[in-house]
C-alpha cells in the first residue's frame, strides 16, 4: 500500500501547489457529484449526454471540453508569465517550470485547438451540407470519447505520479528512460496516442460525410467554403497523424519495452523521431489553421452580404497549401546539420506557402469591398486576423529563410512566431466560429456588448504580450528559460508581456460571466436565421431538431439558403403535413464511452506498468469490438407523427 | 439506414453490399482508413530501411538473423489465404453461404499458420537471446514485421466473428458488407507482406 501511494504521488508532485489542485479537484468532483444526484440527474446525464451519437450534442461536449482546456492552458501560460515577470524569480522552480510549459503546448494543440475543431465540425458541417448526421454517428460519440478520457488522463498527471516535463514536442534523449525516469512522459505518450486514435478516425468520418453525405444539387464547387476547408483537413488528418502514431509508439517501446530506436550505443538515431515528428508536425500545423480560414471565409461573406470573392481561387489555394505543407517540415530543425542544399530546398519550399495565403487575405479584402460590412462580435474576430495573420506569416517568412533561423530559431522570436500564427489565426477563428453558431446551436446569442469587452481585452492583452517577445528574441533570450538575471535588458519588456497575457485572462473571464449571463437573460434565437446567413444551415430552426431536416434540401447554387431567400423561395422549408415521411435514426448506444473507458484503464496500466490492468484494457477495447460487431440494432425508426408534431411547434408546417 | 440507391441500379449487377447506400458508405471510410494504415507501415519500412545497417556492437545483422525456409513458408500460406479469402468473396457474389463460410474457415486456418510460424521465428530468436534489446536493427525488425502479424492475428479474431454472424443472418446487405471489407483488409495485409518479404528478408539475405 505504501508502494502504491509513494508510485501515485512520488515527493515532486506533494508541492503545495499541486496539492491545492489535488483538494480544488476533489471539492470540484465532490460538488458535481452533489448536484447530480441532489436533483436525479444521473440518468439524464446518461441518457441524453454520455450515450448520444447526435452529431450536434457531441458538438457540445467538444465545446466544453475545449473551453475547458482553454483555461487550463491558459493557467499554465499565466504562470510562466508570473515566474518570467520580474527577474530572479523563484516562484516556480526550474523542473515545475518545465513541467508547465510541456502541459501548456501539449494542451494548447492536442487537447484545446483540436477539440475545438471537431467542435465546428460537428456543429456546422451536417448542417451546412444539408444531411441527418454525419457518415458513421458511433464512430464519431467514440472519438469523442477517445479524446475526453485522453484529456483527462494527461490533465491528472499533475497530481498523480508526475508530469512529462520534456516540451509538447518531446524530443529523445531528453524522454528516454535514462534521463526521465518517472510516469510524466508515459502520460504524454499514451494521451496523445489515444486521443490521436480518436482524430484519425474523425478524419475518416468527414471525410466520407462530406464527399457522400451533400444534399442533391451540391456540387463540390457549391460548397461552402468552410466545408471545403474542413475535407482538406480531414484528408491531412488522415496523412499526418501515422508518421505521429510511430513516433511516439517507437519512445513508448524504448521507454517501457527497452528497445533501442533512440540509443545511440545501440545504433539507434534520436533524429528519426524528430523527422517523423514534423513529418507531422508541420501538416498539423495546416490542419489547425484551414479550418479557421474556412469560418473567415463564411464570417466575412455573411456580414458583408456579399457572395465570397475568388470562391474558386479560394478553393485552390487551399489544395495547394495542403500539398505543400508536406514539403517543409525539415523547416523545424535548419540547424542539425542537414546542409546548405536540403535547408535551402525546405527554405522555398515553406516560404512558397506565403503565396496561396496571401491571395486568400485579398480575396477576405475583397469580399469586404463593396459589402454592406456589420460588425458584431463574429465578424470582430474576423477583421482582427487579418492583420495579425500578416504579421504572423511575415516573421515564419523571416524564420523560413535559413540564414535567418539560425539567428532566430530557440530565441522568444520564435515563440512570438508561433503564437502570432496559432492565437492570431486558429484562436481568432475558431472564436470567430463560435459566436457564428452559437445561436445555432443553443438557441441564444451570447451578449454583443460583454463580447466586445472580452475581444477588446484579449486582443489588445495578444499584441501587449507577443510584440515585446519579438524584440526579446533580437535581445537573444531563449525559450523554455525559468529566470533571468538583471542587465540584459530584458526587464521590462518581459514585464510588459506578462501585463498583455493578463489582459488575455481577464478578457476570458468576461466571456465566461458572458456565457452564463446569456443562458439567462440572452436574445433567443426564434428565426433561426439571426445573421441574415447564407448556407443551408441558417434554415433550420436553432437549435434544429434531432434530425435536423424533416425534408432535405435540394440545392441549386451556391450560398444555397442566401439564393433562396433572393427568390423568395424560403417557404420551401415548410411542409405539407401529408408528405412527412419517417426518419430513421442511429441510437444511442454506450459503446462509445465504454470505450473510452477501457482505452483509458489500458492507458493507465501502460503509463504506469501495471500490467494486468493494460491488459485488462486492451481486453475491454476487443470485447467492445465485438460487440458492437454484433450489433445489428443501431437505428431507429422516428414516427411520421412525432415529426410532424415537432415540426408544427417549430412553426414550420403549411397552412 | 438502409436507403436503398436508384432503382434503375436495382437490375444491374450491383453486389448486395453496394446496394444499400449506408453500407457503402462504410466501404468508402474502411479505404480511408487502409490509406491510413498504409502510412503507418510506411513509416515503419522508413524506420527499418534506416536501421537495417545499425546491428549495434555485435550483431546479428540482418543476413545472420534470418531464415529463409520457414519465411517462404510463411509468404505461400499468406498468399494462398489471400486467394482462397478471393473465393470466399466469389462465393459470396453467387450467393452462397456455405462456399463463403467454407472459405472463410480455409483463410482462418492459413492465417493461424503464418501467425504460428512467425511466433515460432520470433521465439527462435529469442532463444538465441537476439532480442529487440540488442540493436536498433533488431527494434525495427521485431517491431515492423510484429506489427504486420498482430494486424494478421486482429484479422483472424474478425473473421471468426464474421463467420458467426454469417451462419446466424446468412447473407444480408451488412454481413455482405462486413466479408468485402474484411477481404479488403486481408488483401492490404498481403500486399504489406509482400513489401516486407522483399525489403526486409530478400535484401537483408542479399546486402
Ligand atoms: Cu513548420
Amino acid at each position: 500500500m505504501s508502494s502504491l501511494l509513494a508510485q501515485l504521488f512520488p515527493p515532486e508532485t506533494t508541492r503545495g501547489m499541486e496539492l491545492s489542485a489535488d483538494v480544488l479537484i476533489v471539492l470540484t468532483s465532490a460538488a458535481i457529484i452533489y448536484v447530480l444526484t441532489r436533483y436525479h440527474k444521473w440518468g439524464h446525464l446518461w441518457r441524453e449526454w454520455l450515450t448520444t451519437v447526435d452529431h450536434k450534442k457531441i458538438g457540445i461536449m467538444y465545446l466544453i471540453a475545449a473551453i475547458t482546456m482553454l483555461f487550463r492552458g491558459g493557467v499554465d501560460a499565466l504562470l510562466m508569465r508570473g515566474q518570467l515577470a520580474v527577474p530572479n524569480n523563484h516562484f516556480l522552480g526550474p523542473l515545475h517550470y518545465d513541467e508547465i510549459f510541456t502541459t501548456h503546448g501539449t494542451i494548447m494543440i492536442f487537447f484545446m485547438s483540436m477539440p475545438f475543431i471537431f467542435a465546428m465540425f460537428n456543429l456546422a458541417i451536417p448542417l451546412m451540407i444539408g444531411a441527418r448526421d454525419v457518415a458513421f454517428p458511433r464512430l464519431n460519440a467514440i472519438s469523442f470519447w477517445l479524446f475526453a478520457f485522453a484529456a483527462f488522463m494527461f490533465n491528472i498527471s499533475f497530481v498523480v505520479g508526475g508530469s512529462p516535463n520534456a516540451g509538447w514536442t518531446s524530443y529523445p534523449p531528453l524522454t528516454e528512460l535514462a534521463f526521465n525516469p518517472g510516469v510524466g512522459q508515459n502520460y504524454y505518450l499514451l494521451a496523445i496516442q489515444i486521443s490521436g486514435i480518436g482524430s484519425i478516425a474523425t478524419g475518416v468520418n468527414f471525410l466520407v460525410t462530406i464527399l457522400k453525405m451533400r444534399a442533391p444539387g451540391m456540387t463540390l464547387m457549391r460548397m461552402p467554403m468552410f466545408v471545403w476547408t474542413s475535407l482538406v483537413t480531414s484528408a491531412l488528418i488522415l496523412f499526418a497523424f501515422p508518421p505521429l502514431t510511430v513516433a511516439l509508439a517507437m519512445t513508448m517501446l524504448d521507454r517501457l519495452f527497452g528497445t533501442d530506436f533512440f540509443t545511440i550505443t545501440h545504433g539507434g538515431m534520436p533524429m528519426m523521431y524528430v523527422n517523423l515528428f514534423w513529418l507531422f508536425g508541420h501538416p498539423e500545423v495546416y490542419i489547425l489553421i484551414l479550418p479557421s480560414f474556412g469560418i473567415f471565409s463564411e464570417v466575412v461573406a455573411t456580414f458583408s452580404r456579399k457572395r465570397l470573392f475568388g470562391y474558386s481561387t479560394m478553393v485552390w489555394s487551399v489544395i495547394t497549401i495542403t500539398l505543400l505543407s508536406y514539403g517543409t517540415w525539415v523547416h523545424h530543425f535548419f540547424t542539425m546539420g542537414a546542409g546548405p542544399g536540403v535547408n535551402v530546398f525546405f527554405g522555398i519550399s515553406t516560404m512558397l506557402i506565403a503565396i496561396p495565403t496571401g491571395i486568400k487575405i485579398f480575396n477576405w479584402i475583397f469580399t469586404m469591398w463593396g459589402g454592406r460590412v456589420r460588425t458584431p462580435v463574429a465578424m470582430l474576430w474576423a477583421l482582427a486576423f487579418i492583420p495579425t495573420f500578416v504579421v504572423g506569416g511575415a516573421t515564419g517568412v523571416m524564420l523560413g529563410a535559413v540564414v535567418g533561423d539560425y539567428q532566430f530559431h530557440n530565441s522568444y522570436f520564435l515563440i512570438a512566431h508561433f503564437h502570432n500564427v496559432l492565437i492570431g489565426g486558429t484562436v481568432f477563428g475558431l472564436l470567430a466560429g463560435m459566436y457564428y453558431w452559437w445561436p445555432k446551436t443553443f438557441g441564444f446569442k451570447l451578449d454583443e456588448r460583454q463580447g466586445r469587452w472580452f475581444f477588446w481585452l484579449f486582443f489588445i492583452g495578444f499584441w501587449i504580450t507577443f510584440m515585446p517577445q519579438y524584440a526579446l528574441g533580437f535581445m537573444g533570450m531563449t525559450r523554455r528559460m525559468y529566470t533571468y538575471t538583471t542587465g540584459y535588458g530584458w526587464s521590462l519588456p518581459n514585464l510588459v508581456s506578462t501585463i498583455g497575457a493578463f489582459m488575455m485572462g481577464a478578457g476570458f473571464v468576461v466571456f465566461v460571466y458572458s456565457i452564463v449571463y446569456s443562458y439567462k437573460h440572452g436574445e433567443r434565437d426564434l428565426t433561426g436565421d439571426p445573421w441574415d446567413g447564407r448556407t443551408l444551415e441558417w434554415s433550420l430552426p436553432s437549435p434544429p431538431p434531432a434530425y435536423n431536416f424533416a425534408r432535405i434540401p435540394v440545392v441549386s447554387d451556391r450560398d444555397a439558403w442566401w439564393e433562396m431567400k433572393q427568390h423568395n423561395q424560403t417557404n420551401v422549408v415548410q411542409l405539407n403535413p401529408n408528405d412527412i415521411q419517417p426518419i430513421e435514426m442511429p441510437k444511442s448506444s454506450s459503446i462509445p464511452f465504454l470505450m473510452g473507458l477501457a482505452f483509458f484503464v489500458g492507458g493507465i496500466g501502460m503509463v504506469f506498468e501495471w500490467w494486468w490492468v493494460a491488459i485488462l484494457g486492451a481486453l475491454g477495447v476487443v470485447a467492445l469490438l465485438i460487440i458492437g460487431s454484433f450489433d445489428y440494432n443501431d437505428h431507429e425508426e422516428i414516427h411520421a407523427e412525432t415529426i410532424r408534431h415537432t415540426e408544427a411547434s417549430l412553426g414550420r408546417l403549411q397552412g | 439506414m438502409n436507403v436503398p440507391i436508384e432503382p434503375e441500379l436495382q437490375n444491374t449487377q450491383v453486389p448486395l453490399e453496394f446496394t444499400d447506400q449506408h453500407e457503402s458508405l462504410k466501404i468508402l471510410g474502411f479505404w480511408a482508413f487502409l490509406a491510413t494504415d498504409f502510412l503507418l507501415f510506411s513509416s515503419l519500412f522508413a524506420v527499418y530501411a534506416v536501421y537495417q545497417s545499425r546491428v549495434g556492437m555485435s550483431g546479428p545483422t540482418p543476413a545472420q538473423l534470418f531464415h529463409l525456409g520457414p519465411v517462404l513458408f510463411e509468404t505461400v500460406a499468406l498468399l494462398t489465404s489471400s486467394f482462397t479469402c478471393g473465393l470466399a468473396v466469389y462465393e459470396m457474389r453467387h450467393h452462397r453461404l456455405k462456399g463463403t463460410v467454407i472459405w472463410l474457415a480455409v483463410t482462418i486456418l492459413l492465417g493461424a499458420a503464418f501467425v504460428a510460424t512467425e511466433i515460432s521465428e520470433f521465439l527462435g530468436d529469442i532463444a538465441l537471446h537476439d532480442t529487440w534489446h540488442h540493436s536498433a536493427f533488431l527494434s525495427a525488425f521485431f517491431t515492423l514485421v510484429g506489427t504486420h502479424g498482430s494486424h494478421v492475428s486482429f484479422g483472424i479474431i474478425w473473421a471468426i466473428t464474421l463467420i458467426i454472424q454469417l451462419l446466424g443472418r446468412g447473407l444480408t446487405t451488412i454481413t455482405t458488407r462486413k466479408v468485402y471489407m474484411f477481404a479488403l483488409y486481408w488483401h492490404f495485409l498481403d500486399i504489406i507482406w509482400v513489401f516486407i518479404f522483399t525489403v526486409v528478408y530478400l535484401s537483408g539475405k542479399i546486402i
